[in-house]
C-alpha cells in the first residue's frame, strides 16, 4: 500500500514537471501567435512594406507608418552600443588582465548593483542630469539649439543601463580564457598588449559578439527610461539632437487610450510583434555565437 | 666535464619561490649543460613546473608568487626586474603539458612568432613557416590546409605545431613541461625522438615524472622532491649510482 502510494506520487510529480516544461517551452510561440492574431487586422489590410517603411503616422485617418518608430529605436540602440561597447571591452580587459583577483571581487557587486537599479530611476536621472547636460552643454558645443529631450539623451541613458549586462558577460568570457594561452603567447616574446590584441581578443571574439547581441536586444526593448527622455515626437530625426519616438515607448504611451480609433489596437500589437521578432532574432544570433565560443574553448 | 662552466647554458643560483607563507622552491642551485637534454625529475607537486616557469619568468603572471635569486642565461639575469624580458623569452621555446594552439590558422600560429621576431616580407614568412613545420615533421600533413584553424588538428599534431611555433622564434633553449603527458604513445615517441635530434642545436630542459622517459632521453638529471634539489648529475650517476636515500626510493618505486 505504502509503495503504491510512492509510485503514484512519482507519476503525479513527473506529469507536473512535463506540463511545466511544455508550458515554458511553448510560451514564446503562444506569445508570438497571440500578437500575430491581434495584429492580423492591420497586416491583412495593409501591405507589410508600407507598414514598415511608410513615414506617415496618422491613426485618425487610418495611416499607420511605423518607419519613424523603427528608425528612432535603431538610432537610440546604436548610440547606446557605440558608447557602451568600447567602455565594456576596455573595462573587462583591464579588470581581468591587469588587476589582482581581489579587485574583481569588489567589482562584481558594484556591477550587480548597477544592473539592479529600476529603469524608472535611470529615466529620472536622465531627466535631471542628461537632458540639461545636452541642452546646456553638448548642444551649444555643436552649435545646435535643443531642448535636451532627444535621441542622444535616450542613447546616453541606455548606454549606462546596458553596461552592467554586457560587462558581466565580457568579464566572464575573459576570465575563462585559459592562462596557458597567455603563457604561450608571452613565451614567444610577445608583450602583454600584443598578447591581448592578437590572442585573447581573438579567442574571445565570438563571446564578445554574443555579449553585444545581448546588450542590443535589451537596449532595443527598453521602455521606461527611454520614454522619459527621448521626447516622444513622431518624426524622422535629422540629427541626434532631435527628439524621436521608439517602438516600446509607442506601446507604453498609447495602449489603453484612444482605442476607439479603428485598428489602433491592432497597430500597437503589430509594434509589439516587431519588437518580439527583433529580440528573438538577436537571441538566436547570440546563442549561435555562444555555441561557437564554447566549441572553440573546448 | 659536464660541470665545466663554459659548457653550461643556464645557471640557477639560490632560487627561492614563495607563495604567501609557503615556500615552493628552496635554494635551488643548478647548472644546465649546453646542447644536452636535462631532465628535471620528481613526483607531482615538487615544484618542477614552477622551476621551469622561473626560467622564462612566466611567474610574472602569478602575482601571489615571490621569486628571489638568479637565473642566468647568457650571463643575463632573467629575474632582474629591469631585464628585457620580452627579448629574453625569445631565447627559449616553450612546450606545455597540453598543446595550446593560438586561436588562428595553422599558418599564422607559426607566422605570429616570426612577425614578433621582425620577419616582414611575405616570401620570407612563407619560406620560414614551411621550414619550421618541416622541422617539426608536420609539413606533409598540413601543407594543403594551412589556412584552417589550428584547433582542427589532432592533439598530437597540435603539440608538434606548438613545437614548430616555439622553434620559429629561433631560441637557443627548449623548455618542455611534461610535453607528452596528454599524447598517445606514437606521438609521445615522436616528440622524444625529435628531442634527441634537436639537442645538437638546442639546449633542452625537460620536466617529467615518468622515470622511463627520463632514462630513455636524459643526459643530465636533476631530481627534485618537495621544492628541493635532492641530487643532480649525469644520467649514469643518478640512475646508476644514486647517492641520496630519497633518490634511491624514487627510482625504486617506493613513491611516485
Amino acid at each position: 500500500m505504502y509503495l503504491l502510494n510512492r509510485i503514484q506520487r512519482h507519476r503525479v510529480n513527473y506529469t507536473w514537471m512535463i506540463v511545466s516544461l511544455v508550458l515554458v517551452a511553448s510560451l514564446p510561440f503562444l506569445l508570438f501567435l497571440g500578437l500575430y492574431l491581434k495584429s492580423f487586422l492591420l497586416i491583412h489590410d495593409y501591405h507589410l512594406g508600407d507598414l514598415l517603411f511608410s513615414k506617415e503616422w496618422k491613426p485618425g485617418s487610418g495611416k499607420f507608418g511605423f518607419y519613424p518608430f523603427i528608425v528612432g529605436s535603431i538610432w537610440v540602440t546604436l548610440i547606446a552600443m557605440l558608447i557602451s561597447g568600447p567602455i565594456c571591452i576596455l573595462t573587462a580587459i583591464y579588470v581581468t588582465q591587469y588587476t589582482k583577483k581581489r579587485f574583481l571581487r569588489i567589482m562584481h557587486p558594484a556591477i550587480d548593483i548597477l544592473a539592479g537599479i529600476p529603469s524608472v530611476v535611470y529615466g529620472l536621472w536622465g531627466i535631471l542630469v542628461i537632458v540639461p547636460f545636452i541642452s546646456d552643454f553638448v548642444g551649444p558645443l555643436f552649435g545646435v539649439k535643443t531642448l535636451g529631450y532627444s535621441i542622444l539623451a535616450a542613447g546616453l541613458v541606455l548606454s549606462i543601463m546596458i553596461i552592467p549586462f554586457i560587462l558581466n558577460i565580457l568579464i566572464e568570457i575573459f576570465r575563462t580564457i585559459p592562462i596557458e594561452l597567455k603563457e604561450a603567447s608571452l613565451s614567444l616574446g610577445a608583450t602583454q598588449w600584443e598578447t591581448i590584441k592578437h590572442v585573447l581578443f581573438k579567442k574571445a571574439l565570438p563571446g564578445i559578439i554574443a555579449a553585444f547581441g545581448f546588450g542590443l536586444a535589451r537596449a532595443f526593448g527598453e521602455t521606461m527610461a527611454v520614454l522619459m527622455v527621448v521626447g516622444n515626437v513622431v518624426n524622422l530625426p535629422k540629427s541626434v539632437f532631435d527628439p524621436g519616438y521608439t517602438l516600446p515607448a509607442l506601446i507604453a504611451n498609447n495602449y489603453g487610450e484612444m482605442l476607439s480609433i479603428p485598428k489602433y489596437d491592432s497597430a500597437l500589437m503589430f509594434a509589439a510583434l516587431i519588437l518580439l521578432a527583433v529580440s528573438l532574432f538577436f537571441n538566436l544570433v547570440m546563442h549561435f555565437f555562444i555555441d561557437r565560443y564554447n566549441k572553440l574553448a573546448a | 666535464m659536464m660541470l665545466d662552466m663554459e659548457m653550461n647554458k643556464i645557471h640557477i643560483e639560490n632560487l627561492n619561490v614563495f607563495a604567501g607563507r609557503q615556500q615552493i622552491l628552496k635554494d635551488i642551485n643548478i647548472n644546465i649543460p649546453k646542447n644536452k637534454i636535462t631532465v628535471i625529475l620528481g613526483p607531482s607537486g615538487c615544484g618542477k613546473t614552477t622551476l621551469l616557469k622561473c626560467m622564462n619568468r612566466l611567474t610574472d603572471l602569478y602575482p601571489e608568487l615571490k621569486v628571489t635569486g638568479k637565473v642566468l642565461i647568457n650571463d643575463k639575469n632573467v629575474l632582474d626586474p629591469h631585464a628585457d624580458i620580452v627579448t629574453l623569452r625569445q631565447y627559449m621555446g616553450l612546450l606545455m603539458q597540453r598543446p595550446y594552439p593560438l586561436p588562428m590558422t595553422i599558418y599564422n600560429n607559426i607566422a605570429y612568432g616570426l612577425k614578433l621576431r621582425g620577419v616582414k616580407s611575405r616570401r620570407d614568412l612563407h619560406k620560414q613557416v614551411m621550414h619550421y613545420l618541416q622541422l617539426a615533421n608536420l609539413w606533409d600533413e598540413v601543407r594543403h590546409r594551412l589556412r584552417e584553424p589550428a584547433s582542427r588538428l589532432s592533439i598530437g599534431q597540435q603539440q608538434r605545431l606548438c613545437l614548430a611555433r616555439g622553434l620559429a622564434v629561433n631560441p637557443e633553449i627548449i623548455l618542455a613541461d611534461e610535453p607528452t603527458s596528454a599524447l598517445d604513445p606514437i606521438s609521445s615517441q615522436y616528440i622524444e625522438t625529435k628531442f634527441t635530434e634537436l639537442k645538437n642545436d638546442y639546449t633542452i630542459v625537460l620536466v617529467t615524472h615518468v622515470l622511463r622517459q627520463a632514462r630513455r632521453i636524459a643526459d643530465y638529471v636533476v631530481f627534485m622532491y618537495l621544492g628541493e634539489v635532492i641530487e643532480q648529475g649525469t644520467v649514469e650517476e643518478v640512475f646508476g649510482n644514486p647517492k641520496m636515500e630519497k633518490t634511491k626510493q624514487y627510482l625504486g618505486g617506493t613513491f611516485n
